[in-house]
């Protein structure tokens, strides 16, 4: 009995599943899919590396340093950084008082209350609050942005797929729309008329549907001038602010990798004694 | 019950000899995984995963508890406490990454687990009710996986949600009503988010119970083993403790060297970028998937692309969705028929030509394939891929065991467990 109706619901899902398939091809053949911009047009993320990759890497503080000041002095400016908190930058190399100072002269004020009236107010940040989104909120921020919406950029770089080189290609990625061909040489505009990019908008081939609201931020070099006395290129800067976001995503990313390294030594201890231990308990048996 | 030969739990301090008059549990834990308990002398390393899967759901408890000490399970703040955990909590990156990709860990240990179940026959008699709990834990495993993925309330957790409770309003009638039942509104929220958490706290100790039982109803014929043949007698066995409890040592050591490879090296690898987003109802990510464990179920879901109808009439009888839903479902629950289907006297696959070829080049390709095509997105040629596969993946359990299992002529079988291992007849074999 149970191999009889076994038997029929195999034949049965079975069978719709054939014909299932028999009625994807058909539609496949009838009607191919078509080629879209999107699929043709979009770009992987470029190759760029980080002192920060692999199992043995660790952040460059020089060059976290230099992505704040990129992140306060350019993208501060729409992209709010939630999770994060003045007390964080001490792992950046900044003392207790370069932490206080960066807080206090924060361009934008925490919201607050007035202890005399109780009305809203504003008040210079402190270590321990988080950074002050540049917005009071989404409609505040979409109404300034043409009602796009600047994301958070705390997790952005965990956020996608590849995100510190996606950031980073982002970035460096804006193009003239006009003429551009992509690597087989397929010109976009010839082949997709209707890819143009909207007004309001920016083309970008490493943004998924090739045309992102935020205008190119990085637009040259010496957009802002390093502390450190390195030359502010366009890629310097896109690079150091993506290292940033990798931080801000992941700042115990350091204690994890040497965490990791003390589980892997203890647990090859352990495995090569356990093994060990196995093959001479084992010894008079054959198995 | 146990073999004759087993040895026996001998008190030895007036202490132990006082416990063990009152509540023997030392005897207990000696009859059930120590020297009390004998197993085939020939056990391979994939006997090594009922273990593991023990350890792996140790560690999601252990995880788990201390993150629950520090979540707060909110629309609003949920999201927000894990990131708090990854930053602020005292080694809570290294909790919450364990328990994210201990949930992986504990699915691949499973999946080998019933893999080796599948090829050896673990699941025949007398060893049907282990089988039946096994399946039991493994949908209670689903469950409890789910429901976790949606508690960070991100992106994937939140449209997570909203397909698999979309699979309730499939059903004719009932559906609908049912579905806002259990998520307690219309879309997952709130009232969703707060009982997935009791229920996620809940279900793991659920899933200690019924282990509890699937290791009693082990013990009862005791384990099996890769020729499949039965134990005959005290020479096939050695016992439990010092001999498996050394294997098993060694292989929890190799198992935790790729855990901690992963959660510490590539924590994000196994997870999907989108839940580092917060849910967004307004929002629909561009794929839905779920976590990779889940990937063969929903390419079984996703391959049903026609209604059911009289042709011709335009009248249908189950929409493709809804046999889509019943399809995924049977696709694990037809493994709690497997004893029945499956109706060769010979266990192990090592013996049985046919099952093995279908087996290896039937079954094995069509869940990677399945898995594979689950996480792509419904291009034309991942839909007739994973229409294919699963078409096979029925027809194999459903149709080709029933049959194979009538037809085969199966390979001499060795005459005991001793034999097989030394090489010699019973009669002479050294111990």
């Amino acid at each position: 009995m149970v191999r009889l109706v076994a038997f029929l619901v195999g034949l049965f899902f079975s069978g719709m599943l054939l014909i299932g398939l028999g009625d994807t091809v058909i539609k496949a053949i009838q009607e191919p899919a078509q080629p879209t911009a999107e699929h043709e047009f979009h770009e992987m993320p470029l190759a760029v590396s980080f002192a920060h990759d692999g199992p043995l890497g660790k952040f460059d503080r020089g060059q976290l340093q230099r992505g704040l000041k990129v992140y306060s002095e350019v993208c501060a400016a729409c992209h709010s950084l939630k999770l994060v908190a003045f007390r964080d930058f001490a792992a950046l190399g900044y003392n207790e008082e370069q932490v206080k100072a960066l807080a206090k002269a924060w361009k934008t004020e925490v919201p607050s209350i007035n202890p005399e009236t109780g009305e809203a107010a504003s008040r210079p940040a402190i270590p321990a609050d988080k950074i002050p989104s540049p917005f009071a909120n989404e409609v505040a921020a979409r109404a300034a942005n043409n009602n796009a919406l600047p994301p958070d950029l705390s997790l952005i770089t965990k956020a996608r797929a590849d995100g510190t080189a996606y950031v980073y290609s982002l970035l460096m990625g804006y193009r003239d729309q006009a003429g551009y061909k992509n690597a087989e040489g397929q010109e976009l505009l010839k082949e997709f008329p209707e890819a143009a990019t909207p007004a309001g908008l920016h083309f970008n081939p490493w943004f998924a549907n090739l045309n992102i609201a935020m205008a190119n931020p990085i637009a040259g070099d010496d957009q802002v001038t390093y502390d450190d006395g390195t030359k502010a290129t366009k890629a310097q800067m896109a690079k150091d602010v993506s290292a940033f976001l990798a931080w801000t995503a992941e700042p115990k990313m350091e204690n994890r990798k040497s965490a990791g390294w003390a589980a892997l030594g203890f647990l090859i201890v352990f495995t090569v004694l356990a093994w060990m231990s196995y093959k001479t308990i084992w010894a008079d048996k054959k198995h | 019950m146990s073999f004759p030969w087993a040895q026996e739990y001998k008190p030895q301090g007036t202490v132990s000899k006082w416990v063990d008059e009152r509540l023997p549990l030392p005897r207990l834990v000696y009859n059930a995984v120590g020297a009390g308990y004998p197993v085939p002398r020939n056990l391979n390393y994939f006997w090594n995963f009922g273990v593991l899967a023990g350890v792996a759901l140790v560690i999601q408890i252990v995880t788990g508890i201390v993150l629950a000490m520090h979540y707060y399970a909110s629309v609003d703040g949920a999201f927000n406490s894990v990131e708090h955990i990854m930053r602020d909590v005292n080694a809570g990156w290294f909790l919450r990454y364990a328990h994210m990709n201990g949930a992986s860990f504990f699915f691949i240990v499973v999946y080998i687990h019933i893999f080796r179940g599948l090829f050896y026959g673990s699941y025949k008699a007398p060893r049907e009710m282990i089988w039946l709990l096994g399946v039991t834990i493994f949908l209670l495993m689903m469950a409890t996986a789910f429901m976790g993925y949606v508690l960070p309330w991100g992106q994937m957790s939140f449209w997570g949600a909203q397909v698999i409770t979309g699979f309730f309003s499939a059903i004719p009638l009932v559906g609908e009503p049912l579905r806002q039942l259990l998520l307690g509104g219309f879309a997952p929220d709130q009232a969703a988010l707060n009982r997935f958490f009791s229920l996620h706290y809940l279900m793991p100790f659920v899933i200690a119970g019924v282990i509890i039982l699937h290791i009693w109803a082990l013990h009862i014929p005791g384990s099996s083993n890769p020729t499949g043949v039965s134990i005959k007698g005290e020479q096939d066995t050695v016992p439990f403790h010092p001999y498996y409890t050394a294997k098993d040592g060694f292989g929890l050591g190799i198992f935790l060297i790729f855990f901690v490879a992963v959660t510490f090296f590539a924590p994000n690898m196994l997870g999907h970028p989108d839940n580092y987003i917060p849910a967004n109802p307004l929002s629909t990510p561009a794929h839905i998937v779920p976590e990779w464990y889940f990937l063969p179920f929903y390419a079984i879901l996703k391959a049903f692309t026609v209604d059911f109808g009289i042709p011709f009439t335009g009248i249908i009888i189950i929409e493709a969705k809804l046999m889509g839903v019943l399809a995924m479902f049977g696709s694990i629950l037809l493994l709690f028929f497997l004893p029945w289907l499956d109706t060769s006297p010979v266990r192990s696959g090592h013996y049985r030509p046919l099952f093995r070829k279908f087996f290896w080049f039937g079954l094995i390709p069509c869940l990677v394939l399945l898995t594979y095509c689950g996480g792509k997105p419904p291009y034309t040629q991942w839909v007739i891929l994973s229409q294919i596969a699963a078409a096979y993946y029925f027809i194999h359990f459903l149709i080709i065991l029933p049959i194979v299992s009538r037809i085969e002529r199966p390979l001499p079988l060795p005459n005991s467990i001793t034999e097989a291992v030394t090489g010699k007849p019973l009669e002479t074999a050294a111990a």
